[in-house]
């Protein structure tokens, strides 16, 4: 692909001054590393890129028949018509407190989770749990909701049984506006939740045995070590983690609603990503789906960048 | 760590179990009542609604006979299973290159190919643009609509990169010097000491094409070609059983069993594979390897 025309000069080994005809030697000698990278360059040209192509059509109107490059320029309409309608606010709204609410009381969830796991003296136990609440994370949305049907059903679900059993009338939790994004947060803090604890289990098995000892040499209770041991170590990873999941602020988390959400719902649970899908492919609104698409990708490439400053500042990492 | 059994540090223990032993219940009871409310038999279910206790010897396993004795589940299983196996084959073999590639640091061009790679990573134009050129490239129901799109996962192709240059050079070198090329250098050198990265990543990936379901439901319209997740998705948004089930289903289990049953069918394979998925979360694969 471009790599065999456009070489950057700093990658060649020569001994100052550019040497086209050294920097083809050394490409010839890589001759069979570019063959062996050639079906997945073109693949990323075809599958990453042609989607790039077609990105265009967000700034058209975009006509089946006259194709990507031959539908009309419009400029910024379909943004503008996106942002001045009444839906922006809702989506924008519905998006970032679903992925707000997930972070805000996900991650200190699995911190604690990590902390227990990792101070507690049963070690067989704790293998257990570990993989009990690792589990969930790989099993697809279909399945975690056909597992809170039996717990959230109106019919049959055990939440329900519940309530009823203490004389009150069942909720349909899932096509109710008042639960939904209640449901929504909640279930995937259960999905996920076990899975997150991996990267602070990992960060406090780094933290020096010495440190610990120490602790207990000088008396301390557990309460002390966690606090001025174990979350010192950690916050680095909370930091980077936190961050991360800010620059993924408009990512709510497209297949666990799609599964969950219905008609009744839409106004409390509809996301960007949602609302892209019906426009777009049910509505065959291309072009201003495809806006609504772009504009996402745009704030979300600002915010990973704006991320990856603030970690590189604040604690000398990159995220990516 | 130092075990200093004083009091405070025993009570400070018994917390601890409680509260792990009610995040594992948490996790636990959901599972427990699905696979109970696929067991109970009619006449308890009528009488009494899903109990939470049932005794094994009262398990009925009807709704599990009417779901596999219709063709549905087997063949939504089998199209699953080839999804599975088809796009993980794809999936490496795109990614193996192009890491290996980009572990080779005097390769020429190779931050150019970085950088065009990271940047398809950090910007997607989302759903519709892709929809397109699946669409334009007349890929409606064939399995390679749902393979292709996401076949290389550019954080995998990083994950797998650090792990190419953690190998030591000489080897790559001394094969080299024996007139090997560099793809009798991966295939001979490489990849037999990148079992464990190969695994890892190949797990990622089948993972991901065992659950996938939303490009399967909006790519594929032949009935027949569905795949398990979108069967399961089916029978749970629908009022009436009676594509999905034998003719006598009704007189012999409840519409709760049955989707309790297809839940736990479609959830199966997964869990018999996770103990095999589990050994390879190994700290050094998971964490660290996405910096360049």
């Amino acid at each position: 692909m471009t790599a065999k025309t456009l070489p950057l000069p700093s990658e060649v080994p020569s001994t100052g001054q550019f040497d086209i005809q050294k920097l083809l030697r050394v490409m010839w000698r890589q001759r069979w590393l570019y063959f062996l990278m050639l079906p997945t360059l073109i693949y990323f040209a075809i599958f990453k890129y042609g989607p790039l192509w077609n990105a265009q059509i967000a700034f058209k109107d975009f006509k089946p028949l006259l194709g990507v490059v031959g539908s009309p320029w419009v400029g910024f309409k379909h943004f503008e018509t996106f942002i001045s309608s009444f839906y922006f606010t809702e989506l924008m709204t519905n998006t970032i407190i679903f992925s707000v609410a997930k972070l805000v009381l996900g991650l200190p969830l699995a911190v604690i989770c990590a902390i227990a796991l990792h101070e507690t003296w049963f070690l067989r136990f704790r293998t257990f749990v570990q993989t009990m609440i690792y589990l969930p994370h790989f099993l697809s949305w279909v399945i975690m909701f056909g597992v809170l049907l039996t717990i959230l059903s109106p019919g049959s679900g055990l939440l329900n049984e519940i309530i009823q059993r203490f004389g009150g009338e069942p909720i349909a939790f899932l096509t109710s506006p008042d639960y939904f994004r209640g449901v929504v947060i909640l279930s995937d803090i259960w999905k996920e939740t076990g899975w997150g604890t991996i990267l602070y289990l990992a960060a406090l098995l780094a933290i020096s045995p010495d440190l610990y000892e120490a602790a207990a040499v000088d008396g301390a209770t557990p309460l002390q070590r966690i606090w001025y041991i174990s979350l010192p170590g950690i916050l680095p990873v909370i930091v980077l983690v936190t961050l991360l999941r800010m620059g993924h602020i408009l990512e709510a988390g497209f297949n666990q609603i799609f599964v969950l959400y219905s008609v009744p719902v839409y106004s409390v649970g509809d996301i960007l990503d949602t609302w892209v899908y019906r426009q777009g492919v049910l509505q065959f609104q291309f072009s201003l789906a495809t806006a609504v698409g772009f504009f996402k990708g745009v704030i979300g490439l600002v915010l990973i960048f704006t991320a990856n400053r603030v970690a590189k500042r604040l604690a000398q990492q990159s995220i990516y | 760590m130092l075990y200093s059994k004083t009091r405070d540090a025993v009570i400070f223990q018994i917390g601890l179990a409680i509260f792990l032993t009610l995040i594992l219940l948490i996790i636990l009871i959901p599972f427990w009542r699905g696979i109970i409310t696929a067991v109970v038999p009619l006449d308890i279910y009528t009488r009494e609604g899903v109990p939470f206790f049932l005794s094994p010897t009262q398990w009925s396993f009807e709704a599990f006979k009417q779901l596999l004795g219709h063709s549905l589940f087997p063949r939504a299983l089998f199209n699953s299973v080839v999804i599975t196996l088809l796009g993980t084959a794809i999936s490496l073999a795109l990614t193996i290159p192009l890491a290996y590639g980009l572990s080779t640091r005097s390769l020429p061009g190779r931050k150019l190919i970085m950088t065009l790679i990271l940047f398809t990573y950090l910007f997607s134009p989302g759903l519709l643009p892709v929809y397109l050129l699946i669409t334009g490239m007349k890929l409606t129901n064939n399995y390679l609509a749902i393979i292709l799109p996401p076949a290389v996962s550019v954080y995998n192709t990083l994950v797998m990169m650090s792990f190419f240059e953690g190998l030591p050079e000489d080897l790559k070198e001394a094969a080299r010097l024996d007139g090997a090329n560099e793809l009798q250098v991966l295939w001979h050198v490489i990849l037999p000491l990148s079992k464990p990265i190969l695994m890892t990543i190949g797990l990622f990936y089948a993972v991901y094409f065992w659950n996938e379901f939303f490009t399967p439901l909006l790519y594929l319209n032949d009935n027949d070609l569905l795949p398990l997740p979108v069967l399961l998705r089916n029978i749970l948004t629908s009022a009436s059983f009676n594509e999905y089930v034998e003719y006598d289903a009704f007189s012999s289990t409840s519409l709760e069993s049955l989707k309790a049953a297809s839940v736990l069918i479609t959830m199966l394979p997964m869990l018999l594979l996770y103990p095999q998925i589990q050994r390879y979360f190994t700290k050094g694969t998971l964490v660290g390897g996405v910096k360049e």
